[in-house]
């Protein structure tokens, strides 16, 4: 009842592509996160730093479904509660997620895993009679261009190095046509280059999206440029421009300090 | 992608690059012309005479590789490993049996017009309602496919909605089998109790016995397996079976790609259960009995050993299996019977350690056929090298 009651109150501007709000999540009595608030401005691109077991991927599980939150609110752009829908529901709302390990479908084709994850069509007799239209071929040849695959569309995705791998999932996500991209830990295992050229694949699709990244890599996140949220014990200690957050005494002591 | 995008416009296109389909089709049309005429044509004395009990001994076959097709489908494409699909094979085992037993008429041995054999041994004084309709052949072949079908959609909406997999559901459908076992053996079923159905006389107005009526059963059960074939392969080819695969190799992603896995699966294993309703209905007037023992968990898994020995994921591989197996069971349990089970367990033994791939994977000659038609499910260095 109280959550009906908050979210008539509730008035999001209308900018906010992401708002959440007073969230708390407990797993056996442990407070994953606890009072969590944070807002995404439409077309921003946020980096969310924290050290290990400071909530950030129970907070990506919350966003997306595969968690729900004992209290609190989370609204997708303005006035869609994202609380009581599941996984598939919030995906076709446009909210796409790369998760920390590359999971691309690994048996299938560069070119089979981009079709897949071509937006709309997600009914079984859809699929079951699909046909692949030159409009839809054309998106997939700019995306293979965008994360520089298009060499390699007929290979087996299981062949790919592991930045590529990370590559193609990020044009999974661009396949989606989603308004919200929720990235974990894209720099994870990369070589120094590949790290770069991440960071500018994810500014050049925050022209157009609205980007959540999760992170460790502070390189990684100084190269984003960005607005930065620190995550500690499941509640937000901190949030500006890296070089702000960076001088925070408390950040110093939980986090950058150690 | 462009030249298979051009193939795709074709009628059936997407057989073109199916090499071991097409060898399996082409295998199954010269089996239909050839079997025929070298029974009716050759003389007996002929060593190219195929004697009759061969012919359903070979219809028998066919049948069982429609429903190793079936568990290939889900286990191979899907990575739903059912061990229970032998209950669907039996219900449309079943619904051919009720037919078959209303066209026995005043024929049996009490010479009731109305109510089968057994029913009369226990003092039943009229049909049971759900044997309403089974005298109308067009009716019984519908529930060869609906019965399962339904079984097997309200089976899989509750598993797969509540994201039961592998090992848990595995089991499930070994209790769900096993249930039915217990439940077909009762007399006051219905269904003839542990003796089952038996004894039949004609089938479509035709002596189930004649040697015309034989080979008419079998040349339906060829078309039966081609088409069950082109069904599957139209269904892998599509975007659908690369969903099917997706959801094999990583069901999470595959939901956060906005896909609803619980459908994808439903939809499979309703298709499977209604193939393997099919294979039921073929079987059972070449044997000439449908009894309880088919629902037995055992059954269900040996059909899971003739697709793992094939090979899966390559469906050609699941029918290969399927004559495999049956054949060397049809010979050993002619020559050692004792030894059969050994022999089958020590088979699945050496499989899954030596042969993971099964036959269709490991014996070279098929190998190509896999690399050729581009397939490939398991393999992953094949299309690397272009």
């Amino acid at each position: 009842m109280q959550g009906i009651s908050t979210a008539d109150k509730l008035v999001v501007p209308e900018d906010t592509i992401l708002y959440v709000d007073g969230v708390n999540k407990a797993f056996d009595g442990f407070k994953a996160i606890n009072d969590l608030s944070f807002y995404v401005q439409a077309g921003e691109l946020r980096a969310i730093i924290g050290p290990n077991g400071a909530g950030k991927t129970t907070m990506m599980d919350i966003i997306t479904g595969k968690t729900r939150p004992d209290t609190g609110d989370v609204i997708f752009r303005g006035d869609i509660d994202l609380t009581e829908m599941d996984e598939a529901h919030i995906a076709n709302l446009g909210i796409g997620r790369k998760f920390q390990k590359p999971t691309v479908f690994e048996n299938q084709t560069v070119f089979e895993n981009l079709e897949l994850a071509l937006a709309g069509k997600r009914r079984v007799f859809e699929s079951l009679f699909f046909k692949l239209s030159g409009r839809e071929a054309d998106h997939i040849d700019q995306v293979l261009e965008k994360i520089a695959l298009a060499e390699k569309r007929n290979w087996m995705a299981g062949n790919l190095s592991h930045g590529q791998k990370q590559w193609l999932e990020i044009g999974m996500l661009l396949m989606q046509e989603p308004d919200l991209l929720l990235v974990d830990e894209p720099a994870a295992g990369m070589t120094d280059a590949e790290t770069m050229k991440t960071a500018e694949l994810l500014k050049e699709i925050a022209k157009d999206h609205s980007v959540v990244v999760v992170e460790h890599d502070m390189e990684f996140v100084q190269a984003l440029e960005s607005r930065v949220t620190v995550l500690h014990e499941g509640h937000v200690l901190a949030e500006g421009s890296l070089e702000t957050v960076q001088k925070n005494q408390q950040v110093i002591e939980v986090y950058l300090g150690r | 992608m462009a030249q298979s995008m051009k193939q795709k416009t074709v009628l059936l296109g997407f057989l073109l690059n199916d090499r071991g389909g097409q060898i399996l089709l082409g295998l199954l049309a010269a089996a239909a012309v050839l079997v025929p005429i070298c029974n009716i044509f050759v003389p007996e004395s002929s060593i190219f005479h195929v004697p009759t009990y061969m012919v359903s001994l070979l219809g028998k076959y066919l049948a069982f590789a429609l429903l190793a097709l079936s568990v290939d489908l889900i286990w191979g494409y899907c990575g739903i490993l059912s061990l229970g699909h032998g209950a669907f094979f039996a219900l449309g085992g079943y619904a051919m049996g009720m037919y078959l037993m209303r066209q026995i008429g005043d024929r049996g041995v009490y010479g009731n017009p109305i109510l089968p054999d057994f029913m009369v041994f226990l003092n039943w004084k009229e049909l049971p309602w759900y044997w309403y309709g089974f005298d109308a052949f067009p009716f019984a072949m519908l529930m060869v496919v609906v019965v399962p079908g339904i079984l097997a959609g309200v089976f899989g909406w509750f598993a797969f909605r509540s994201r039961v997999t592998g090992v848990y559901l595995s089991i499930i459908t070994q209790a769900m089998t096993y249930a039915l076992l217990l439940a077909f053996f009762r007399n006051d079923m219905g269904f003839g109790g542990n003796n089952g159905l038996t004894d039949f006389k004609d089938i479509l107005g035709h002596d189930i016995q004649e040697d015309g009526t034989r080979i008419a059963l079998f040349l339906a059960t060829v078309a039966a397996l081609a088409l069950g074939y082109i069904i599957c392969r139209y269904i892998v080819s599509s975007r659908l079976g690369r969903v099917l695969l997706s959801i094999r190799d990583a069901e999470s992603r595959t939901r956060f790609l906005g896909y609803r896995v619980e459908y994808y699966k439903l939809f499979v294993f309703v298709v499977s259960a209604m193939l393997a309703g099919v294979a039921g209905a073929l079987y059972v007037p070449q044997v000439g009995i449908i009894n309880p023992s088919e629902f037995a968990p055992a059954v269900s898994i040996e059909i899971v050993i003739w697709v793992a020995v094939g090979g899966r994921g390559s469906l050609y591989g699941a029918v290969l299996g399927a004559f495999i197996v049956n054949y060397a069971k049809t010979y050993f349990t002619g020559a050692l019977p004792e030894a059969w089970l050994y022999m089958l367990g020590l088979l699945f033994v050496v499989v899954t350690i030596f042969m993971p791939k099964g036959v269709v994977g490991t014996v070279p000659a098929f190998k190509d056929l896999k690399k050729k038609d581009g397939t490939s499910l398991f393999g992953k260095s094949t299309e690397a090298a272009e």
